[in-house]
C-alpha cells in the first residue's frame, strides 16, 4: 500500500526540495492552497457551474413550461416558487445559469481569442504592424460598446444566445489587446526570442511556445475578467428585452419579474434568485481573479 | 567569409520619428574562416547592434553584410533565413534570459532538432548532442534536463555554445558572452572560444571589456559612436594604439599589475607619436580609415 | 578602528530553509582605510554591504556583532539604525538614481532626503556646491532631472548626497559596475579623494572585478561562499596571494595584452557549493587542489603576516 499519498515511501521520490525541477508550479501551488479569495472566489464559480451543468438532467421538464400554481412562493415541490404563469423558477434557474455560463464562455471567448492575437501580432512584430493594430484597438475602445450592441442586435432578427455572444466578443476585446500587447513587447525583446528566431522557429510558433507560455498567469486573468464581463453584458441586454428569443437565462428572468411587477407585488422569490445568482457569479470571479493574482505576483504574497 | 562594407544603422526617434540617432556609421571589417576579430566598445559604440545585424535580428539602413559572396542584408523570407542560420548563429550576453525559464534547458537543442534534423534517429541525435556538449567541455550527467535555474551561467552559456555547434557552422557572433559570468568560469568559455577558432570556425566577438577582448583574438576593432576609431592585429592595436581615443581607453582600464599613476606615468614619459586621422566635411556621414601600418588602420576622430 | 565585525552571520529565509549568507565574518576596517570586497556572485559580500546598512524583509540576523566608533550597531533593529543610516553609515548602489522618482528635479530629491533625515537643506547647500563642483559636476545639476544626466554624472550625484554628513562609514555596492571604462575611473579617483579629504572616514568598495580593487583600494579582502577566504594589503593579494582561491581567481584573469598564444589560463573547475545546506569544514575543499584530510574541519582566519589574514590550514601559521 506504499502508493497511498502520505505513506512514507510514496513521498520520497519527488520529495528533494532540490532535485524538484517544478519548483515554480509547486510554489505557486503553494501560494494557491493558501489564498482565502482564491479558494473563496473558485468555490462558488464551480458551485454554480455545476448546478448550471448538472441541474437540468433532473428537471423534466422545459424551463418555460406553465407546470403548477401561479405565483406560488417556495415550497418543496418548487424549491423556488413557481411565476405568475406557474412557470418552475427553479428550472429557469439551473438553464440561465448554464446559458449565463455559455455566453460568457462564447463572449469572453470570443474578445480573449481577438484581443491576445491582436496583442500578441503587434507587441511582438512592432513597427507599422503594431500602429495599424494600435489604431484599430483604439477606435474599437473608443466605441461607445452598449450603443453598438444595442443597436446591432436590435437590428438582427436572429437573436439567439450565439450572436449575442459574437457581438458581445467582437467589442470587448480591445482593452485586453492593449493588455497582452505591453506584456508581449517586454518580452519580445528576451534573449530567448531571438535564439528561437535563430533556431529557424516561424512567428507564430514563438508566439504560442516562447512568449505566451511565460504569461499565462496573465492570460488566464484576462479571460477570468472578459468572462465576467462579458456575463455582465448579456444580462445588461437581456434586461432591456434583447436577449435571445425564447431562450431563458438569468438577464431574460429579470426581465420578466420587472415586467410582471414582481417586486410590486411581493414576489422576492422570481427576482431575487437571478438577481443574486448574477451578482454571485461575476463577484465571484473578480474575486478569484485578485485572488490569482496574489498568488502569482510574488510581490503581493504574504510570507 | 563575413565581410561589411559601409554599414550604417540610423534609427528614427522622436515623437514624429523627425530626430536620427546613428548606431552605426559607415563600418567595414570582415571576418575569416579561423579568426577572431574583437568588436570592442563603450556603451553605445554600437557593437551589440552590428552583431544583431549579422545575424538578421536587426535590419540595416544602407550597406552591404556579405557572408560567403552573398549579400545576406537583405534575405526576405523564412526559408531562406533558416537555411542562414544553419551557418550562422549566435550566443547573447545573458545566459540567464537566453533560456524561456519554464523549459528544461535542453530543450535549445530540441528546437535545433525539430527545426533542421527532423529525420534523424533518436540514437544518432543522441550521439550528435553528446559530441557537442563534450566539445565545450560539460559533462552530459549534470547539464541534461535539468532547468535552467538549477544550472550557472557558466554552464548555460556552454551550453549555448555546444547548440551552435550542432549545426553546422561557419561563423559564431558571441555578443558579451561572458560579461555576466563570473571570474573563475570567464576563463574556461574563453578558451572554449580559442578551441573553436583551431578548428577554423570564424568568430565575431563583441566585448565591451578590453582586457579580455585581447585575450582570444586576432583582430581588434575598436569602435567609438557606431563607427571605427582603430583597427588591426590584436597585438598592434594593443602594444601601439594610435587613436586617440583608444589611447584613453587603455589608459582607463583598470588594470592586475600596474595602477593608473604608473600607467599615466609612462605614457608621459613616453608620448606616443602623433599620427595624421583621416577627416570628414561636416554633414558627410562616412567614416574613412587609413591604413598606417600593415592591416592596422585608424579612423575619424570625433566628438 | 572604525568598523569591527565579529562573527557576523546573516541567514536568508526561503521556503526551503535557511539560505547561510552570511556563516560567521570577522574583521575590522581601519580608520581612513578603503577596503576592496570581491568574490564571485553568491558569495556573500552583497549580503554583507547591505547587513551594515538595512537588513531587507528575508535576511535575518542570526549571530555577531558590529561596532562602528565603539558604539553597537543595532543591525536587527531597523528603527533603532535609523540614526545610523546615513548620518554615520551610507550607501551608494549601483544603479540609485534609476529607482530614483524621473519626475522630481534633483535638488527637490535632495533636500527630500535631508529633511527626512532631520536635516535643515541650507545649512549643507553651500558644502553640497562644493562638493559638486569637486567631482567635476556643475552645480546646476541640481536643477535637472535624473534622465539628463549620464551614468558617471548619476553616480557622482549619489556619491556626493551620500557623504553629506561625512559618514564613518560608506558601502559602495557595485558603484562603478555599470560604468564604462573612462567614466568607472574617474568616479572611482574621486571616491579615494573623498576619503583623502576626510569625507568619509572610511570605505567598503563592493565589487566583483578584481583589477579595479586593485586601483583604488588599500586592503582587499576576498570572500568564497559566505566566509572570508583571505584579507590582504591590496598588493599582497594581487602579487602574493596565500588561499588557494584567491590564487586561482587571480591565475584566471586575463590581462591587458596578454593573449591565448602567452599563456593559457585556467580558470576554477567546479561551481561554489549551495548556502541552503552549505558544506562541512572548508567550504573550498571540494575544488581546491591541495585539499586533504585536515581541510574537513572550518579553518580559522589567522593572521599569517601582519595585517595578512587567510582562512586555509595550508597558509601555514
Amino acid at each position: 500500500m506504499s502508493n497511498i499519498p502520505g505513506a512514507p515511501g510514496a513521498t520520497d521520490t519527488g520529495g528533494a526540495p532540490d532535485a524538484s525541477g517544478e519548483r515554480k508550479v509547486s510554489e505557486t501551488l503553494h501560494f494557491a492552497r493558501r489564498n482565502p479569495k482564491l479558494l473563496i472566489g473558485s468555490g462558488i464559480v464551480l458551485t454554480l457551474l455545476a448546478i448550471g451543468l448538472v441541474g437540468p438532467l433532473f428537471i423534466d421538464h422545459g424551463p418555460n413550461v406553465y407546470v403548477g400554481p401561479q405565483s406560488q412562493p417556495p415550497s418543496s415541490e418548487y424549491w423556488m416558487g413557481t411565476t405568475t404563469f406557474g412557470q418552475d423558477i427553479w428550472a429557469q434557474f439551473v438553464y440561465g445559469l448554464r446559458s449565463t455560463f455559455l455566453t460568457g464562455l462564447l463572449g469572453g471567448g470570443i474578445a480573449f481569442i481577438v484581443g491576445t492575437t491582436v496583442g500578441f501580432v503587434a507587441g511582438y512584430k512592432g513597427g507599422v504592424v503594431d500602429e495599424i493594430l494600435n489604431m484599430l484597438t483604439n477606435v474599437v475602445l473608443v466605441l461607445p460598446g452598449m450603443v453598438v450592441l444595442i443597436v446591432a442586435v436590435a437590428y438582427l432578427d436572429v437573436r439567439g444566445l450565439v450572436v449575442q455572444a459574437l457581438f458581445i466578443g467582437l467589442t470587448s476585446w480591445p482593452w485586453a489587446a492593449r493588455a497582452v500587447r505591453s506584456q508581449a513587447l517586454t518580452l519580445a525583446t528576451r534573449d530567448y526570442v531571438d535564439l528561437a528566431r535563430l533556431s529557424g522557429r516561424r512567428t507564430w510558433r514563438i508566439i504560442t511556445s516562447e512568449i505566451a507560455p511565460n504569461m499565462s498567469s496573465y492570460l488566464v486573468m484576462s479571460f477570468i475578467l472578459l468572462f465576467g464581463g462579458a456575463v455582465l453584458i448579456a444580462a445588461g441586454l437581456d434586461f432591456i428585452g434583447l436577449g435571445p428569443a425564447g431562450g431563458v437565462s438569468l438577464g431574460l428572468m429579470l426581465e420578466n419579474a420587472g415586467g410582471w411587477s414582481a417586486l410590486q407585488l411581493g414576489m422576492w422569490w422570481w427576482f431575487v434568485p437571478p438577481g443574486a445568482g448574477i451578482t454571485l457569479l461575476v463577484g465571484s470571479m473578480y474575486i478569484l481573479n485578485v485572488g490569482l493574482d496574489e498568488v502569482f505576483n510574488p510581490k503581493l504574497r504574504e510570507l | 567569409m563575413l565581410e561589411l562594407s559601409h554599414v550604417h544603422k540610423v534609427y528614427r526617434v522622436g515623437a514624429f520619428g523627425g530626430a536620427k540617432l546613428r548606431a552605426v556609421r559607415d563600418v567595414n571589417l570582415t571576418v575569416k574562416p579561423g579568426e577572431v576579430v574583437s568588436l570592442i566598445g563603450e556603451s553605445g559604440s554600437g557593437k551589440s547592434t552590428i552583431g544583431k545585424m549579422v545575424l538578421g535580428l536587426t535590419r540595416i539602413s544602407s550597406g552591404s553584410i556579405r557572408f560567403e559572396g552573398a549579400d545576406v542584408s537583405r534575405i526576405r523570407g523564412f526559408s531562406a533565413k533558416k537555411e542562414y542560420y544553419r551557418r550562422v548563429q549566435g550566443v547573447f550576453q545573458d545566459p540567464f534570459s537566453s533560456f524561456n525559464p519554464i523549459f528544461k534547458a535542453d530543450r535549445v537543442f530540441s528546437m535545433i532538432r525539430s527545426s533542421y534534423f527532423p529525420e534523424m534517429s533518436d540514437a544518432d541525435w543522441r550521439d550528435k548532442v553528446l559530441a557537442a556538449i563534450g566539445t565545450v567541455r560539460l559533462d552530459p550527467e549534470n547539464v541534461l534536463n535539468k532547468y535552467p535555474h538549477q544550472l550557472s551561467g557558466g554552464q548555460l552559456q556552454r551550453l549555448l555554445i555546444a547548440r551552435a555547434l550542432l549545426l553546422d557552422i561557419k561563423l559564431l557572433v558571441a555578443d558579451e558572452i561572458i560579461s555576466m559570468l563570473d571570474a573563475s568560469t570567464r576563463i574556461d568559455v574563453l578558451n572554449l572560444l580559442g578551441d573553436l577558432k583551431e578548428r577554423g570556425l570564424g568568430i565575431l566577438f563583441v566585448t565591451h571589456d578590453l582586457s579580455l577582448g585581447n585575450y582570444v583574438s586576432d583582430r581588434s576593432v575598436i569602435l567609438r559612436k557606431g563607427a571605427i576609431a582603430e583597427m588591426g592585429p590584436t597585438r598592434r592595436v594593443f602594444e601601439n594604439p594610435l587613436h586617440p581615443y583608444s589611447r584613453h581607453l587603455l589608459s582607463c582600464v583598470p588594470q592586475l599589475h600596474r595602477t593608473w599613476a604608473e600607467v599615466d606615468a609612462e605614457l608621459a614619459a613616453n608620448p606616443p607619436e602623433d599620427v595624421e586621422l583621416p577627416t570628414v566635411a561636416d554633414g558627410d556621414d562616412s567614416a574613412p580609415l587609413v591604413e598606417v601600418e600593415k592591416g592596422h588602420f585608424v579612423g575619424i576622430d570625433q566628438n | 578602528m572604525t568598523l569591527r565585525v565579529n562573527d557576523l552571520k546573516v541567514y536568508y529565509q526561503t521556503l526551503r530553509g535557511d539560505v547561510h549568507a552570511l556563516d560567521g565574518v570577522s574583521f575590522d576596517l581601519a580608520d581612513g582605510e578603503i577596503m576592496g570586497l570581491a568574490g564571485e556572485s553568491g558569495c556573500g559580500k552583497t549580503t554583507l554591504g547591505k547587513s551594515l546598512i538595512r537588513l531587507d524583509g528575508r535576511m535575518r540576523h542570526v549571530d555577531g556583532t558590529i561596532e562602528l566608533d565603539g558604539k553597537d550597531v543595532p543591525i536587527a533593529d531597523d528603527r533603532a539604525m535609523n540614526p545610523f543610516r546615513y548620518h554615520e553609515i551610507s550607501l551608494v548602489p549601483q544603479y540609485a538614481m534609476s529607482a530614483l522618482n524621473p519626475t522630481r528635479k534633483i535638488g527637490r530629491m535632495i533636500d527630500e532626503l535631508l529633511r527626512a533625515r532631520g536635516v535643515r537643506p541650507a545649512s549643507v547647500a553651500e558644502e553640497l556646491r562644493r562638493r559638486l563642483e569637486l567631482v567635476g559636476l556643475d552645480p546646476d545639476v541640481l536643477n535637472r532631472f535624473p534622465i539628463e544626466l549620464s551614468g558617471g554624472m548619476k553616480q557622482r550625484v549619489v556619491m556626493v548626497m551620500a557623504t553629506l554628513l561625512n559618514p564613518s562609514l560608506l558601502i559602495a555596492d557595485e558603484a562603478t559596475s555599470a560604468l564604462d571604462v573612462s567614466t568607472q575611473r574617474s568616479v572611482a579617483e574621486s571616491m579615494v579623494e573623498f576619503r583623502d579629504r576626510g569625507y568619509v572616514k572610511s570605505m567598503i568598495f563592493v565589487t566583483h572585478d578584481i583589477s579595479l580593487v586593485y586601483q583604488m583600494a588599500d586592503t582587499v579582502m576576498v570572500m568564497y561562499a559566505g566566509r572570508i577566504a583571505e584579507k590582504a594589503p591590496a598588493s599582497t593579494i594581487i602579487n602574493a596571494p596565500r588561499h588557494p582561491y584567491t590564487k586561482m581567481l587571480i591565475g584566471a584573469l586575463p590581462e591587458v595584452g596578454t593573449t591565448t598564444e602567452d599563456a593559457r589560463l585556467e580558470g576554477i573547475p567546479g561551481t561554489p557549493p549551495g548556502l541552503l545546506n552549505p558544506p562541512t569544514g572548508c567550504r573550498f575543499k571540494d575544488r581546491c587542489p591541495i585539499a586533504s584530510e585536515e581541510c574537513s574541519e572550518v579553518p580559522p582566519l589567522v593572521e599569517i603576516d601582519p595585517g595578512h589574514w587567510a582562512a586555509c590550514w595550508k597558509t601555514g601559521r
